[in-house]
């Protein structure tokens, strides 16, 4: 084989070139990206489709009211009531979440990974059961706030306030901070965690250095999903005793309610004969109050995600 | 000090980085082997005796005895398996992050007990810093991986950091080339510039000993060159143990070699790594006294 003649040459370079065009497995492919791209657009066109529904059903009442149905309390006439207790009460049960459950759930998280001994029975015991938690239905969690924060610690929340609604949300969402947290916090490469220990950092050096900087984007994503699923929860707020008839004054011990409450009380209500606006109409216009608060809450969290990511590169 | 220089061995043979002794330097280490006597007063860093490290119930690695010396580079070598990484991060405690890591014997530090329960184990890594095999520079600035260690430590004026930040990187072999991006991320430097980022890291905090895991083992030739001249250069100020899966490495190096390799574990299936031979470097690559080493040496296993 030292030399190869031409027609050999010839005969080799068109196998190869058979070989090298041939298109024939590309079809699975193709079918598969059809596929996905098919269900990419099925779930965009019910979130346009809900967005539309939800703006189109609302357009004419925010249209003439505006402002005024932010700020108007509830009652009985559909042309006159507003979300503002219920907003009040819902940026509450936020902020609760955000000063209480995530810095529970991140330290929690910052033990069970970093400092707890894994293979320990007791740790395993423990992280079972958080994530058993995080399956517990939002209704059972309304039943132990009920029990745990309106009637034993009623000197605390004075009862049904929206300081009770607002810790039982916290206790909600709590399973589900602490298993992202965890999550972004093993996804932490060991070789940082050796480098900060190799200059002779102590384990609080390290975490609050190296693995919580680089954590932080996945525990932030984390936080968005759990205040998300706190604003959006209505089953805790009916046993802790939300109001739903009139309110007129809002306060952090006195009686409370919130948007999805809203939103599922007016959603069943009749249109009365004199009235402009339907009562489904200011559902809808609640909802978008709603959507409004969460994209707020998230906006933020981007926001700081963002920061985080630029240090975690180095500037 | 200049007891290590004034060695008989090294009066006879000034050995340089990229001349070390190999294997055709058989009758100058025949006679360096023979006039080859240990000066009474050289400082002991290390001191292990009859120790062994378990993996749960595995026993992982067994050495009866082995010492490290102040200003010398050690060398850890032997084939996949053999414990050496597993020994060298017992120096300074690094294995206490294995949850199943355990260390029975005893390794003594400037006669100090490592494992002692009232030994501080951040401050046994302050003074024993580690390199690693792969680069693992922290997401920050170049300046920032410096300081880093030296801010823990309580060094806060500018002033100061600057400092350090600078003597460092010129004793890493790095300041020419960062000077003028101190502010750009140690992600951005090539694969070797990392490593010696790491390596300034490590010096940055001053530590009496420096612990390297084939810190070549990801680096091209011309790096790898780069970092073993810096290792003799650094040698004068720190004590230096280095793990290395390359013999040459070893023998152009250090000063003495350590040669483990695996054995069948006596008590369980799984085979165990052992210190077989410790000695001069010369002396391991020329006239190994275990037959095993000398089947290493030669390239007929491992």
């Amino acid at each position: 084989m030292f030399t190869t003649p031409a027609t050999a040459g010839e005969h080799a370079a068109a196998s190869v070139r058979a070989g090298l065009t041939r298109q024939d497995r590309d079809v699975a492919g193709m079918a598969m990206l059809a596929t996905l791209l098919f269900t990419t657009l099925v779930t965009l066109f019910i979130l346009v489709a809900l967005l539309a529904q939800v703006i189109g059903e609302s357009s004419s009442l925010l249209g003439e009211r505006g402002v005024d149905f932010v700020t108007s309390p509830i009652g009985s006439d559909p042309d006159k009531i507003g979300v503002w207790s219920g907003l009040y009460g819902s940026i509450f049960i936020g902020v609760f979440v955000v000063l209480v459950a995530i810095p529970l759930g991140l330290a929690a998280a910052i033990y069970l990974e970093e400092y707890a001994n894994a293979k320990h029975r007791l740790t395993r015991l423990i992280m079972v059961n958080i994530r058993n938690l995080a399956g517990v239905p939002a209704v059972i969690y309304g039943v132990l706030g009920f029990i745990l924060f309106t009637q034993w610690l009623e000197p605390v929340t004075n009862g049904q306030s929206v300081i009770a609604a607002g810790l039982t949300m916290a206790l909600l969402v709590l399973p589900i901070v602490v298993i992202t947290s965890m999550e972004a916090i093993r996804a932490v490469p060991g070789s940082l965690r050796d480098a900060g220990f190799g200059v002779g950092a102590s384990r609080w050096e390290v975490t609050r250095d190296h693995v919580l900087p680089y954590a932080a984007p996945g525990i932030l994503t984390g936080t968005v999903l759990s205040v998300a699923r706190a604003l959006g929860e209505a089953a805790p707020l009916i046993i802790i005793g939300a109001i739903t008839g009139l309110l007129p004054e809002t306060s952090l011990t006195g009686k409370f309610t919130a948007i999805p409450i809203l939103i599922y009380q007016w959603t069943g209500r009749p249109k009365p004969p004199n009235s402009e606006f339907a009562f489904t109409e200011s559902a809808a216009a609640a909802g978008l109050v709603l959507l409004v608060i969460v994209l707020v809450f998230n906006a933020s969290a981007v926001l700081l995600r963002n920061r985080f990511e630029k240090s975690r590169v180095g500037s | 000090m200049s007891n290590v220089d004034t060695s008989p061995a090294r009066a006879h043979v000034p050995i340089t980085h990229s001349h070390g002794p190999s294997m055709t330097d058989a009758t100058t280490a025949q006679t360096l082997t023979m006039i080859d006597d240990e000066p009474a007063d050289e400082t002991i860093v290390f001191d292990i005796e009859d120790l062994s490290v378990y993996y749960g119930d595995f026993r992982a690695v067994t050495v009866d005895e082995l010492s490290v010396r102040e200003h010398e580079i050690t060398a850890f070598i032997g084939p996949s398996g053999c414990g050496k990484t597993t020994m060298l991060r017992s120096l300074n405690r690094m294995n206490d992050f294995i949850d199943i890591a355990r260390v029975e014997g005893s390794i003594t530090y400037h006669g100090v007990d490592l494992y002692d329960p009232e030994v501080n184990a951040t401050e046994v890594r302050r003074r024993i810093g580690m390199v690693f095999q792969k680069p693992n520079p922290f997401p920050k600035s170049i300046y920032d991986n410096v300081a880093y260690g030296p801010r823990l430590a309580g060094v806060k004026k500018r002033a100061e950091l600057d400092d350090v930040v600078e003597r460092s990187l010129r004793g890493a072999a790095l300041w020419d080339e960062v000077k003028d991006r101190l502010k750009e991320s140690g992600l951005g430097l090539s694969g070797g510039q990392q490593q010696r980022l790491c390596i300034a890291r490590a010096v940055a905090v001053e530590p009496d000993v420096i612990l390297m895991d084939e810190p070549c083992s990801a680096l091209d030739p011309i790096a790898t060159a780069r970092i073993e001249d810096l290792m003799q250069e650094m040698k004068e100020t720190y004590t230096i143990v280095i793990v290395t899966h390359n013999m040459q490495q070893a023998g152009r190096v250090s000063d003495r070699t350590a040669f483990f390799t695996t054995e069948v574990n006596p008590d369980g299936e799984r085979r165990t790594g052992r210190l077989i031979e410790f000695d001069r470097t010369e002396k391991i690559f020329s006239m190994p006294e275990d037959e095993r080493t000398e089947q290493y040496i030669t390239g007929r296993f491992g």
